[in-house]
């Protein structure tokens, strides 16, 4: 699926995918955590990552960030090698957090995630306000921006994180686990914002997250990571008993409830197992 | 009201004049007035990054680097710089993320701390010196040392300033401001030494014993008026400024020392600013409550 969605390109012209990894393996020196991946995400994509805890999602997220370099196989971010420090991509970290004590403005981390880089004294400008006012709005928080950072509740906290990656305009975001420690409300409320992001911004967005369910109404593609192996493609492709079990090589049941809800069995006991290179 | 208490004249010009004879009080003011105000900017930083105990320990290990200078007969300020920078180097090869440095650096502090009390009771002048160093000396300041305290204040300040927009990226969203590529072990080294060379000033002026009048609690209490950072250190240097002019023309008129007039001064400022913005966060609440 490399067809944009959301922008106004002519239909049938495939435009070129933003990330494309070929029999890409992870891990480190001592440890593989997965291998021979291929995937390949275009503009404006809405992706889910899952997997076990410890499966190699946040080693992903590390890879395409320039941060550890593959074992082996090729990665292509935006046509070129993953670099750390490459702006057009945006980054939530993982049980990212400010200090409860922090009396400054969120609008102030929002800036920063634009000018926090240029070297030398200079006062935030007029064109900086502006962009960090129009990364607050994108993720409805205007009304944040002069409130304190460490007055703000999770789901605050998780839209200044998402305004400070978009305030540089980014081509991919990187989120990872920005649902944890938000309740069933915000979390849905947070995904609309995503969401929504992807769809008007034409961001390409990776989402690493524990439970695939409240994600499906919005998804393009889901990266099933576990046992040290990959599977991507639209949910109703790679969701299936029959695609796990080929790929795992194990009974895999992927259960289905009249919402549309999956469950996943099988694969997260046998974690661990076949991993080591 | 007739007497003038302490000779403080009711008219503060004719104080000034009375003041401004003395060659011993332009140097203090001079010195003074740089050392705040590379103090109040450092100490935001300081502030922000949770970095107190770091600066504290700087002063001590730098009164071991002192009282060694005293012994050799060289300017205290030299070992004072050479102490603190070589601690300062030392901490930030530990890292930020460091596991037990706290403790690490209590361990050798305490050991500075006991080596700088050798080197003070081998050299035979041991009070005089051992007290202006804990305790401060700004109004003995050479003219020679006022020079090198401008020059050096200066230079650091215009590298903070360089500094500025990373640091401060670095120092409140450490994970984000890594994986974009800043150079977090050069931020955090450049910053350890700033802190050093502030540290070794403040302590002509404050003594090694109560550096956190200049290089804390400025900030914390600017913290408490300004959300932005920009204008947080100019309120921190407005508090180092007010309390180091204020406690010179004090300790001038009175037989007490400047230091402790500083440490009164800002420690008074810290707690009407937690009063009232305490009182204010309460009405708010109790505002909130009633609906």
């Amino acid at each position: 699926m490399a067809i944009s969605r959301g922008l106004p390109l002519e239909v049938g012209v495939a435009a070129p995918d933003l990330i494309v990894a070929k029999g890409v393996t992870s891990g480190y020196r001592e440890k593989v955590v997965w291998r021979d991946a291929d995937f390949a995400f275009g503009r404006g994509e809405f992706v889910a990552v899952i997997g076990p805890n410890g499966a190699g999602k946040t080693t992903l997220f590390r890879m395409l960030l320039g941060l550890q370099p593959a074992l082996a196989g090729s990665i292509r971010i935006l046509g070129a090698e993953p670099r750390r420090g490459n702006t057009r991509i945006g980054y939530v970290p993982q049980r990212h957090t400010i200090d409860s004590d922090t009396n400054i403005e969120a609008q102030e981390l929002v800036r920063l995630g634009l000018s926090g880089k240029r070297w030398g004294f200079n006062p935030f400008g007029r064109s900086d306000q502006r962009a960090a006012l129009d990364a607050l709005e994108a993720v409805g928080a205007t009304e944040l921006a002069r409130r304190p950072l460490g007055v703000l509740s999770g789901g605050e906290l998780q839209r200044i994180f998402l305004a400070e990656a978009l305030v540089s305009r980014p081509d991919i975001l990187l989120l990872d686990e920005p649902l944890s420690n938000l309740d069933i409300r915000r979390e849905t409320e947070l995904l609309h914002l995503v969401n929504d992001v992807v769809r008007r911004r034409g961001v390409t967005a990776l989402l690493i997250a524990h439970n695939i369910n409240p994600l499906l109404p919005h998804l393009d593609k889901v990266m099933y990571i576990a046992n040290g192996k990959v599977a991507t493609g639209t949910p109703g492709k790679v969701l299936t008993s029959e695609s796990l079990t080929s790929l795992y090589g194990i009974q895999v049941e992927v259960l289905r409830d009249p919402h549309g809800n999956v469950a996943i069995i099988g694969v997260e006991e046998h974690h661990g197992e076949g991993v080591d290179a | 009201m007739g007497g003038l208490l302490f000779g403080i004249d009711p008219n503060p010009v004719v104080d000034l004049e009375e003041m401004w004879r003395y060659q011993f009080m332009q140097h203090a003011f001079e010195a003074g007035t740089v050392i705040a105000i590379l103090a109040g900017c450092t100490g935001y930083f300081v502030v922000l990054r949770r970095s107190a105990f770091t600066a504290h320990a700087f002063s001590e290990i730098g009164f071991a680097g002192a009282a060694a200078a005293v012994l050799l007969s060289v300017a205290p300020i030299l070992g004072l710089l050479a102490g603190s920078i070589l601690g300062g180097l030392g901490i930030a090869a530990l890292g930020r993320r460091a596991a037990n440095r706290d403790t690490q650096i209590g361990i050798v502090l305490a050991f500075s701390l006991g080596l700088g009390l050798l080197f003070i009771s081998l050299y035979s002048g041991y009070e005089t010196e051992a007290y202006s160093i804990l305790f401060g000396e700004i109004l003995g300041i050479s003219s020679g040392a006022v020079e090198l305290t401008v020059a050096a204040c200066a230079a650091i300040l215009a590298f903070l300033g360089f500094l500025y927009r990373p640091l401060l990226f670095a120092s409140l969203d450490e994970e984000v401001a890594e994986a974009k590529g800043m150079p977090m072990l050069f931020l955090g080294t450049a910053f350890m030494l700033i802190v050093a060379v502030a540290v070794s000033f403040s302590v002509q002026v404050t003594g090694v014993l109560l550096i956190f009048s200049l290089m804390v609690t400025p900030a914390a209490t600017a913290t408490y008026i300004a959300r932005r950072p920009q204008r947080a250190i100019v309120i921190s240097v407005a508090i180092s400024l007010f309390a180091v002019w204020l406690g010179l023309f004090v300790a001038f008129f009175t037989p007490y020392p400047v230091s402790f007039f500083i440490t009164a001064i800002v420690f008074g400022l810290y707690l009407a600013v937690r009063l009232v913005s305490g009182g204010l966060r309460w009405r708010v609440s109790r505002e909130n409550v009633r609906g």
